[in-house]
């Protein structure tokens, strides 16, 4: 089962379209309802800030499953002006756009595994998944 | 696909239920009907029904905020109403809390709420 869903990041239209996806997959998945949230308000704080820093971008979501287990992973990439200082960009509460200083912190705190890769002035991938938890 | 929301207005009290996901423009332009017409015309109370969003992510919580606020400046109490558990426990999970905006299961126990607190009754 790896099948990857590509979706542009372009408007805010977008953010709506992402996240849906990603909880629908997350859902064929057999993830609980509450994982289906968590992951599609990861989505949506990803792909909100590739609108609101960068623009454009892209998500690729996908179903993976190993051996004993299976899950999703979303990963949200721009060539925007990436994050100069992630440790700071992470700190609850600390936003350059006058938001809540939520949304990466947040995401992060939403999902099993998070990575971070960002250059200034070459973009910023993040990479978010989740393992469905055992029964 | 520019989805207004309804703002009504039943015996003095404002009624607001979000019936639909809203992309980020609708919701600035909600909040912005909604503060046109609570300082127009305050009323006795607030309520916002927010049982058909599945999502509610940092920026919608921050309009909400923002909402509250304006409302406990000019005197209105709001309640916000249909917070779907699996939001409730994503919100605690990101950090958010509803800064104490009194929150009620529905929208009538919400509209029960006010309807009591202008009555001078106490919580």
């Amino acid at each position: 089962m790896t099948s990857v869903q590509t979706l542009p990041i372009t408007s805010e239209y977008d953010i709506i379209t992402a996240r849906q996806a990603a909880r629908e997959l997350a859902r064929q998945i057999g993830f609980n309802t509450v994982d289906q949230v968590r992951i599609a308000t990861a989505v949506s704080e990803l792909t909100r800030n590739v609108v609101l820093y960068a623009g454009s971008g892209k998500v690729d979501i996908e179903a993976v499953a190993e051996e004993e287990r299976q899950g999703i992973v979303i990963t949200v990439s721009d060539r925007g002006p990436g994050i100069a200082d992630i440790e700071l960009a992470l700190r609850d509460g600390y936003s350059t756009s006058n938001g809540l200083g939520a949304g990466l912190s947040g995401a992060k705190r939403l999902m099993d595994t998070f990575d971070i890769e960002s250059r200034a002035g070459r973009g910023t991938t993040i990479r978010i998944g989740k393992w469905k938890h055992w029964k | 696909m520019n989805n207004r929301v309804p703002i009504l207005k039943v015996d003095n009290f404002w009624l607001v239920t979000i019936e639909e996901t809203l992309h980020d423009q609708s919701v600035i332009e909600f909040k912005e009907d909604l503060l046109h017409n609570i300082t127009r015309d305050a009323g006795a109370g607030l309520v916002i029904d927010i049982s058909a969003l599945e999502v509610v992510d940092s920026f919608v919580t921050r309009v909400l905020m923002e909402i509250s606020r304006l409302a406990g400046l000019l005197g209105l109490p709001f309640v916000l109403t249909g917070i779907n558990p699996a939001v409730a426990i994503t919100l605690t999970e990101m950090g958010l809390d509803l800064q104490g905006m009194a929150t009620a299961l529905n929208l009538q126990k919400g509209l029960d709420m006010l309807k009591g607190r202008a009555r001078g009754e106490p919580k």
